[in-house]
């Protein structure tokens, strides 16, 4: 009863509606674009600059790679980055809040100031200098830096939640009930805050989005293969705006705004959705 | 059965950690099996923390807790999971015990996972059955629902249940049925009662003096963390001491008396000004007998099994 009403409000929700629309649209032409286009990514396949034709309907890149091509393979590297990324720092983010706000003391003490030091820890500057020490990029490795760096406000926003449901009389209750700690984070507090996992998961996979196209853009992106920003750091160097390659520099951008608006749409849907006072009637 | 002796709970307050506040302090008590003790004080008396300390929810700062002639403080993993077969708390808000995410007799689920792995499932129903019916409910009723489609008394009388499932010795009753109706109050103050002929020990915590009049054998007044005084039900109600007690049972509304002479006898308070309080009487501020000769008091017999602090009539 419960789910099926979480799930028609969220059906109902239009924010919900455009960013999971949005979301899904890309998810499929990530999935189907591959075999709607004859060529390789990084493939030297027609005519250099060429514009949008029946043949390549995004146009041709300063070397005469297929830009749609591009496009459809750097998703990949997109969903990618926000599912490995994005997950691996709420998992850690989890982790780090549920035993800090749980276990509280000494513990706390220490994973806060772990938190603290990599809130406060330039994280671009450090993306930088990790990346750049790397001699194989991946978009995986690039992922797994990611999700290692991002995960301090996921951390603080779920130690302060369960700082609050611990002192909630069911969680004596557990206790009482010779519940192991795991136990309890697990099976009575995690379900409560459902719904924030579920966002702040959303929440990171955008975030997580962002930082690999600034990190490709600024040229440490993955040294194989291809990505949306790796994309637009190849038309800012060869100046596709200049020459007028709109074609190129500008849908790879796009597409990555339009992912993460959506996804924070879907964001504030959900707080719509989870919170019954701010639905409307 | 369970001893208190010399517990003291501190909490730290403030930024650091500096400030100190003495929630309980130096409290001495004993609880005998099939006898009800009450534990009667007003907000902020510590009452709870009492409580909390014998279910090891909070931990002792000083003294110690024998159930058993066994100190709980040095329980761990399983001894404590053991610890929680004889000795169950039931507290104040039943909405709030409940995990409102899930159904209202996971509570029974979970003693299951955790002490009868191995029962039956069938024995396990039966087992949970008889524990509805002596708690005076009837299990199709109650069973397969969400807490919020429970009342107060029903959900408090399921927690009840759910101790039953273990063989518990001792209960903590912690103000289980302030914020039940009225209507309500006087099925699980009975159901109390059973327990206690069946031979539990209940700590009866509350801050309502006719409830501790109406189920206890032994009563025991604190204010702001120490015991003012306590003793046999009938020596404590019957011939009051402290000036404290005196004056909660004043405050009690009757029905042979105008409230005005009621308020008349509470108005006496002197305006002491507050300056060494540390060494004095804890009641010291707020007493009408205060006196410059007023010291730290210690408990003191007044007669056999009546004891108080304050000499004072």
């Amino acid at each position: 009863m419960k789910k099926n009403e979480f799930l028609y409000f969220a059906l109902r929700n239009t924010r919900m509606q455009i960013g999971l629309g949005i979301v899904l649209f890309f998810f499929a032409v990530m999935i189907i674009g591959p075999s709607l286009t004859d060529y390789d990514p990084n493939e030297y396949s027609g005519p250099a600059f060429a514009r949008p034709s029946e043949d390549h309907w995004l146009g041709t890149t300063f070397f005469g790679q297929d830009v749609f091509t591009q496009i459809v393979y750097g998703l990949r590297a997109t969903f990618i980055v926000g599912a490995v990324g994005g997950g691996l720092a709420t998992l850690i983010g989890l982790i780090v809040g549920f035993i800090a706000g749980y276990k509280g003391g000494i513990l706390d003490e220490i994973l806060n100031m772990l938190t603290n030091i990599v809130t406060v820890i330039p994280t671009l500057a450090l993306l930088i200098i990790i990346a750049a020490y790397l001699p194989y990029r991946g978009v995986v490795s690039q992922s797994i830096i990611i999700g290692c760096i991002a995960w301090p406000w996921t951390a603080r926003a779920v130690r302060a939640q369960t700082f609050s449901l611990r002192s909630r009389e069911f969680v004596d209750l557990a206790r009482m009930s010779g519940m192991s700690s795991m136990k309890i984070i697990v099976q009575e507090i995690a379900p409560n805050m459902l719904s924030y996992l579920f966002m702040a998961l959303i929440l990171q996979f955008g975030g997580a989005i962002l930082a690999a196209a600034t990190l490709d853009f600024i040229g440490l992106g993955p040294t194989e293969g291809i990505s949306l920003g790796l994309m637009m750091q190849n038309a800012v160097l060869w100046s596709a705006i200049p020459l007028g390659l709109w074609w190129w520099a500008l849908p790879p951008g796009m597409i990555i705004a339009a992912i993460v608006s959506a996804l924070y749409f879907m964001n504030t849907g959900l707080d719509e959705i989870f919170n019954p006072k701010l639905r409307e009637m | 059965m369970v001893k208190l002796r010399n517990v003291t709970k501190v909490y730290r307050t403030g930024a650091f950690g500096g400030g100190k506040l003495k929630a309980v302090e130096d409290v001495s008590l004993s609880m005998e099996q099939g006898k009800v003790v009450s534990v009667i004080g007003e907000s902020g008396s510590g009452k709870s923390t009492i409580g909390k300390m014998i279910l090891r929810l909070i931990s002792i700062t000083e003294g110690e807790i024998l159930v058993n002639d066994k100190d709980i403080s040095k329980l761990k993993g399983k001894s404590l999971k053991e610890y929680y077969r004889t000795v169950q708390g039931v507290f104040q808000d039943p909405f709030s015990t409940y995990n409102p995410v899930f159904k209202a007799d996971r509570v029974f689920d979970i003693i299951r996972a955790e002490y009868f792995s191995d029962m039956k499932a069938k024995k396990w129903r039966e087992k949970v059955e008889s524990s509805l019916q002596s708690v005076g409910m009837v299990p199709e009723q109650v069973l397969n629902k969400y807490p919020h489609q429970l009342s107060g008394g029903q959900l408090q009388r399921l927690l009840i249940a759910r101790a039953l499932l273990m063989d518990v010795d001792v209960l903590i009753a912690d103000e289980i049925i302030s914020m039940l109706d009225a209507s309500t109050r006087v099925d699980v103050l009975n159901l109390l009662i059973d327990l206690k002929d069946r031979g539990l020990s209940i700590l009866f915590i509350t801050h309502d003096l006719s409830l501790g009049y109406y189920i206890s054998d032994y009563v025991v007044i604190l204010y702001r963390g120490s015991i003012a005084e306590m003793g046999y039900t009938d020596k404590v109600f019957y011939n009051p001491i402290h000036p404290y007690t005196r004056m909660l049972l004043t405050s009690v509304p009757r029905l042979d008396q105008k409230w005005e002479e009621s308020e008349e006898e509470l108005m006496e308070t002197q305006e002491i000004a507050a300056d060494s309080l540390e060494d004095r009487c804890k009641y010291y501020d707020r007493c009408h007998f205060a006196a410059e000769s007023c010291g730290k008091p210690e408990l003191k017999k007044v007669e056999e099994g009546h004891y108080t602090t304050c000499p004072r009539r």
